[in-house]
């Protein structure tokens, strides 16, 4: 598949050396982006795909949009962002953690091309990173799950031992033990984005130790299936899984890339674009709460509403106090954890029951 | 329900899938052709059944067209391999290549328009595990006795595939041409069929395995569903040592150790999980290298002399 992608790639840059001769007066601006799964994994992928039709719709044909799917982080990612710049493509977005240092050696050797990698630390003069605070809406179904627990047990499979990972847990656990201080989040990991057998057995695993709410960090729903065919509510990550899988899926945070990618490309038309480091929160609409279960009663719909009122209101979900696993206070009432801290977060907080590694 | 049984019930439930591409791939084999398609046409039989389960609600139809689409591409290899005596390593892969992208390119046309992605995210009809009353009760063994029908016929599968392997003539027949197609042909033994009907049964069996996973254990289509395991299927074959009754145990231990490694994290061990996480593939190459030593050692028969190598009748 990929070779075969690989060689159409190919058979597309030549075509683009011949195409100038029947280009139009005024070329639309060519926008690639590269994807680590396909975008009909229903996650992570499915929510990128949905950014770039929604912009393609925006736009009209003032871009022209190419995407390329399944491309594993490391060596091949190089090669097909090469690819992409010297087929003459303006602006590469790169959508996945481990394609940051690819993009990072190919915007050195393409100065005029702007890259924009999702969910990275790195920048450089033509490459911006662009990221969002999905632990604020983690936080919000951390509420729920803790109000609709029962054997105050929560399982969590989680992805890679990464700061966006480890962020995730610890935003949704703060967000459980707000409201249900006796409550503990079990981390079963993976080290997959993408293997539903692997993570439903990772689910199933959990469900057997006791809990009886399941929440993910990869992109296929089969952790939330399989907390459905137990009879057991679960969490949703990245789209609004319930629409997939029905109500047993409580509330899901997702994402929303339109309104980024709307501004950083009108930014690109204009001429205007600057490198930058993006990171949104829910007041910028780039993370998001999906709409709520019917399971979950009024009284707990209206806190997750006052929670997230508080964070619109720019309330930080890392405000202290906050306990490591061990109990002791790392961050004393009032104090927020700094922006660089939490970028580089690797503990757990209190509740967590698991280990980063 | 108590740990071991659970542990137990979800490993044959996994390991379903796995013993039914094995003994496929021993058959095919045991008839000395290599077939690295396993991956492309598991992911065929799954993406294939899937869709006639959710337009028709069919189950068996769903199996028999899965069945019938894993006998084509095996029947492709066959005649790479076989008739056109091109290298099996080769054919193999590029049917693995074929076969993962058509299954994407399937799912992303075949479901209803209405859908976005098309086939990916609708659930159609799937085998439920059927609990025999009593006997799943019993700890432990008990596990056995609440599989779906899928892995009930796979229980009967794995004697009679050894039965037919080891003591009947055609099973004979078959061994002597993976062993030595010449002296076969000389005993009028027809080589060429032979290997064209194990080659193409091997592929439904496998296309069978690939069913299980979208229409039971990972109820529904989502690419790139079997995540490898096609690849593990061709490590258990040498595990098994091309014998039928000993796949079982490899698929046990491979989808075992899975099983327990989740637990072990999910009760909060202090083993970090990314070693853990390594341990079935870790545990698969071991045992692999462990039955490559004692079979050098006692002198035990291993793979088919002649495997992936061509025949042809005039060669000297």
């Amino acid at each position: 598949m990929k070779k075969l992608v690989l060689g159409l790639l190919a058979f597309a840059m030549v075509f683009a050396m011949v195409s100038p001769i029947v280009a139009q007066a005024k070329k639309p601006l060519k926008i690639a982006f590269v994807y680590i799964g396909p975008p009909g994994d229903m996650g992570w992928t499915y929510e990128q795909e949905r950014g770039r039709l929604a912009i393609q719709k925006a736009f009209g044909n003032k871009i022209e949009t190419k995407y390329i799917e399944n491309v594993p982080e490391g060596p091949d990612a190089e090669r097909v962002i090469r690819q992409y710049a010297t087929a003459g493509f303006d602006m590469i977005f790169t959508t996945s953690f481990g394609y940051m240092d690819p993009t990072v050696a190919v915007a050195k050797d393409f100065p005029n091309v702007i890259f924009e990698h999702c969910s990275g630390y790195k920048t450089a003069d033509n490459m911006a990173t662009y990221f969002g605070r999905i632990e604020e809406a983690r936080y919000l179904t951390g509420i729920i799950a803790g109000r609709m627990t029962k054997s105050n047990v929560i399982g969590y499979v989680a992805a890679f031992p990464i700061p966006e990972v480890v962020r995730g847990i610890n935003g949704f656990t703060l967000g459980v033990r707000s409201v249900n201080p006796k409550a503990q989040v079990k981390v079963v990991w993976t080290n997959t984005w993408y293997d539903p057998v692997k993570e439903r057995e990772a689910a199933v695993a959990l469900l057997d130790s006791g809990a009886d709410i399941i929440a993910q960090h990869q992109d296929t729903t089969e952790p939330q299936k399989a907390a459905q065919e137990r009879g057991k509510y679960s969490i949703g990550y990245d789209s609004d899984m319930g629409k997939f899988v029905g109500d047993s899926v409580l509330a899901s945070a997702t994402w929303n890339w339109e309104t980024y990618l709307t501004k950083t490309i009108q930014d690109a038309l204009d001429g205007k674009w600057k490198t930058h480091a993006y990171w949104g929160g829910l007041k910028d609409n780039v993370v998001q709460l999906s709409s709520i279960s019917s399971k979950v009663p009024a009284s707990v719909q209206s806190e997750v509403e006052a929670a997230k009122k508080k964070i619109l209101g720019g309330w930080s979900i890392f405000t202290g106090p906050i306990k490591d696993q061990n109990g002791k206070v790392v961050y004393a009432a009032g104090q927020v954890i700094p922006d660089d801290k939490q970028s580089a977060m690797d503990w757990f907080v209190e509740g967590v029951v698991g280990k980063v590694q | 329900m108590d740990l071991v049984t659970s542990i137990l019930t979800i490993t044959i439930r996994a390991g379903t899938s796995l013993v039914l591409a094995t003994i496929g791939e021993i058959l095919t084999e045991r008839s000395g052709i290599l077939n690295l398609g396993i991956e492309g046409i598991m992911l065929m039989g799954a993406v294939t059944s899937f869709a006639v389960s959710y337009y028709t609600h069919n189950l068996v139809l769903a199996l028999l067209v899965a069945a019938g689409v894993g006998a084509m591409l095996a029947a492709i290899h066959a005649f790479l391999s076989v008739t056109m005596r091109a290298n099996q390593v080769v054919s193999g892969l590029s049917v693995t290549l074929f076969g993962t992208g058509f299954a994407s390119f399937l799912g992303q046309r075949l479901g209803p328009a209405s859908n976005n992605f098309r086939l990916v995210g609708l659930k159609g009809a799937k085998f439920t595990p059927i609990i025999v009353p009593g006997l799943s009760d019993i700890p432990i063994i008990g596990a056995i006795f609440q599989q779906d029908l899928i892995s009930y016929s796979m229980y009967l599968l794995v004697p009679l595939a050894w039965f037919f392997l080891f003591k009947t003539r055609p099973g004979l027949w078959l061994r002597s041409v993976g062993e030595d197609p010449k002296t076969a042909d000389a005993m009028g033994i027809d080589v060429i069929k032979t290997k064209y009907r194990y080659t193409i049964i091997g592929g439904m069996l496998v296309a069978l395995g690939g069913a299980h996973l979208s229409l039971s254990y990972t109820p529904g289509w989502a690419e790139n569903l079997t995540g490898g395991r096609g690849w593990i299927v061709v490590a258990l074959v040498i595990f098994s040592m091309w014998n039928p009754a000993r796949s079982i145990w490899g698929a046990l231990l491979f989808g075992g150790i899975n099983a327990i490694q989740f637990r072990l994290q999910a009760s909060g061990t202090t083993i970090p999980a990314s070693f853990l996480n390594m341990a079935p593939y870790l545990g698969t190459i071991l045992v692999l290298v462990l039955m490559t030593w004692w079979e050098a050692l006692s002198k035990k028969v291993g793979g088919p002399a002649e495997l992936g190598n061509a025949y042809m009748r005039e060669d000297k």
